[in-house]
């Protein structure tokens, strides 16, 4: 088992055709990913990787059975490539985009909520149950199939959970990008309660950063929901007030996002935190006791 | 981005937002004529940083002749204002905004931010206006009020009065509220905004509602469709270093620290500067920089850290995720050489082909000292920029 995606998704890609569209999917396909066409408004009709184009995502979903969707259109269309998706009946969107409009987001997530969609960034790597089914921009061969579920807000530091769970043999269940904007389409919340659920994962592994409070309250959450060995770190500590670090939603405003807030309620939570990034691996072997 | 309050109140102005008669000027030359347009015998004068705590600060003073007034606004124009939420060196004063005087009969707060637990637009108000209101909100939280916008409906006007008589507003008041949150609401929407905030906004001797302060951000992720705002945008009050980096496309914050960082990837590049301060040492800066690490801005992102004068050494610290790490180990090589990097420079590769990366590190003759993962990395850099203090 695993959580959204297995080796049975059938996955889109919209922007199938762009240069990033384009390597991306190339290297899911690589993976083992069952990719079942990509759209591209104009290009419909055509192939590309040898793979079907969509001009619609509704056609695309009534010619492949697809269920999930990758998005790698640019950030002014993304809202309206997430809406196309929800509207045509996907279950899972994937937005790897960078810098899409705050507002954008807003109403985005409200339609997926409507609709019952889940939706994964966006400005997020994307998600990956190893050996299965890769969606997104991670390299795929430092992941390993195994017990850890892994949920990030980051890029490159959940590489760095990958790998530091991968190297013991521990392995993932399923690791989730959830990303770097404001108002992700999937919470720490959201991917706990999959993991909580999912008999393959044994032991999760969240990594928060400064700014908002979605920390604070998957804290509560473990408290009373999650039952398995939750270990975390928070990247930012060192981070000045007020200041954006990278992310758009890494951000300590009007005194509220500090990485101290946030250990201090996982502390509380009986979550095993750790200080240091090369710690991610052991700090999870030891909230499970391995 | 941040606006400058002369021109939040322009926008104020555009949405039916009651703001004072006002005039920028740029020259104490012309303060004397911007105020006998006013219609008043005192004035305000207000230095635009992009601070707040100004007032403190001496950035806000009323003068009550012309004399006094130019003399105010000559003395501000040009120099640079301390507060506490600037840095030491404070923020040049290249603006300064001359306004009407009122008589104040109450100070209230009105502000609208993107709550980010609800994913609304949330609209507070509160009686005790013209204090911190992070400090209201700490201590007394009762007394800030909400209205959350449903991004399908809008604003409705029973969340107006609501919040009027919340605020203890009377007769006109109440209506004057209504339509001021209205234009609140469609501004914070259409000029996609991050934050609003008036503080205070006053209710006059006369019984009028007046927004005597203005502050507006930005989303940046929005400043592509806002050709308007962006035009507003004064980079005299941007960090030079952090504006420079923007320019390459690189994501860079200056720290207090002597150890310079280069990272792929925020989280991992805030992770960095911390795993350097739980080895003993300081970050001097953040720097993400992003994916395609190539030579042209490996090179850029040194000269930027390498402009700041404190930098004793620097992390480079890459996860090579799809991109191979001999690629970016040449990139880095090229710019080390071009840029004529003298501090010590501690490089950790990690993922597709570091192995070949950090060989190509070790034979190219120059001060790279190859790390074998994250903390020895931290632990080297904070050695090698210990030595030499």
């Amino acid at each position: 088992m695993s959580v959204l995606v297995n080796k049975e998704t059938r996955v889109l890609c919209q922007g199938f055709t762009g240069k990033q569209g384009t390597f991306h999917s190339e290297q899911a396909i690589a993976y083992g990913t069952k990719m079942v066409g990509g759209v591209t408004p104009g290009k419909g009709g055509q192939t590309h990787l040898d793979l079907p184009v969509f001009n619609t995502v509704r056609e695309a979903v009534r010619q492949t059975g697809a269920t999930a969707s990758v998005i790698y259109v640019p950030a002014p269309f993304c809202k309206d490539s997430m809406l196309e998706a929800i509207d045509a009946g996907i279950e899972l969107v994937v937005c790897i985009t960078e810098g899409i409009p705050t507002l954008d987001m807003l109403l985005v997530k409200m339609v997926a909520d409507n609709e019952g969609v889940t939706i994964i960034g966006p400005n997020c790597p994307g998600i990956i149950t190893p050996g299965e089914c890769k969606i997104g921009i991670m390299p795929g061969a430092i992941h390993a199939s195994g017990k850890v579920g892994v949920v990030s807000r980051s890029g490159t530091l959940t590489y760095e959970a990958v790998k530091q769970t991968t190297d013991p043999g521990y392995g993932q269940s399923t690791c989730i990008g959830i990303g770097g904007d404001p108002i992700p389409g999937s919470s720490f919340i959201d991917c706990l309660r999959l993991f909580e659920a999912d008999p393959q994962t044994e032991a999760i592994l969240m990594v928060g950063e400064i700014g908002g409070t979605a920390e604070e309250e998957a804290a509560e959450f473990i408290q009373s929901e999650v039952s398995k060995p939750v270990a975390a770190f928070i990247a930012g500590g060192t981070a000045p007030k007020g200041k954006r670090m990278g992310h758009a939603g890494a951000i300590i405003a009007g005194g509220k996002g500090t990485a101290a807030d946030k250990f201090a309620a996982l502390e509380r939570a009986g979550v095993t935190t750790v200080r240091s990034p090369a710690e991610l691996g052991m700090g999870v072997a030891e909230a499970a006791g391995w | 981005m941040n606006l400058h309050e002369y021109q939040s109140k322009q926008v104020f102005r555009q949405y039916g937002l009651p703001v004072p008669s006002n005039q920028v000027v740029t020259t104490s030359a012309d303060a004397a004529a911007a105020a006998n347009a006013l219609e008043s015998d005192s004035w305000v004068v207000k230095a635009q940083i992009h601070a707040g705590g100004r007032g403190k600060a001496g950035g806000v003073k009323r003068v009550d002749s012309l004399e006094s007034l130019t003399h105010t606004v000559g003395a501000m124009l040009g120099s640079r204002l301390v507060t506490f939420q600037t840095g030491q060196d404070g923020q040049p004063v290249n603006h300064v905004l001359i306004e009407q005087t009122c008589n104040i009969a109450r100070e209230l707060y009105l502000g609208a931010v993107i709550d980010r637990s609800s994913r609304r637009v949330v609209i507070m108000a509160s009686t005790e206006g013209g204090v911190d209101i992070e400090k209201v909100a700490a201590e007394t939280p009762e007394k800030i009020l909400k209205a959350a916008i449903n991004p399908l409906t809008g604003l409705q006007a029973y969340q107006g009065r609501e919040l009027a008589f919340g605020l203890g507003l009377e007769g006109a008041q109440v209506r004057q509220f209504g339509a001021m949150l209205e234009g609140l609401a469609k501004m914070f929407v259409e000029k996609d905004l991050s934050l609003v905030e008036v503080n205070p906004l006053v209710v006059t001797t006369e019984g009028n509602l007046l927004c005597l302060d203005a502050k507006i951000n930005i989303d940046d992720n929005a400043l592509y469709r806002q050709p308007g705002l962006l035009e507003m945008r004064d980079i005299s009050q941007e960090d030079e270093r952090e504006y420079r980096a923007k320019e390459w496309d690189l994501n860079y914050i200056s720290l207090d620290g002597d150890i310079g960082c280069m990272v792929n990837g925020a989280g991992l590049a805030m992770a960095t500067m911390d795993l350097i301060k739980l080895c003993g040492g300081e970050p001097a800066n953040f720097l993400d920089v992003g994916g395609g690490a190539t030579t042209e801005r490996v090179s850029e992102a040194f000269k930027i850290i390498l402009s700041d004068q404190n930098v004793k050494g620097i992390l480079v610290n890459i996860f090579g995720g799809i991109v191979r790490c001999d690629l970016i180990a040449e990139g880095i090589i090229g710019a080390v050489e071009q840029v004529h990097v003298a501090v010590p420079v501690v490089v950790r590769l990690e993922g597709n082909n570091a192995e070949r990366g950090s060989q190509l590190l070790a034979q190219s003759g120059l001060n790279l000292i190859a790390a074998s993962d994250l903390t020895d990395a931290a632990q080297k850099i904070v050695a090698e920029t210990g030595k030499l203090s």
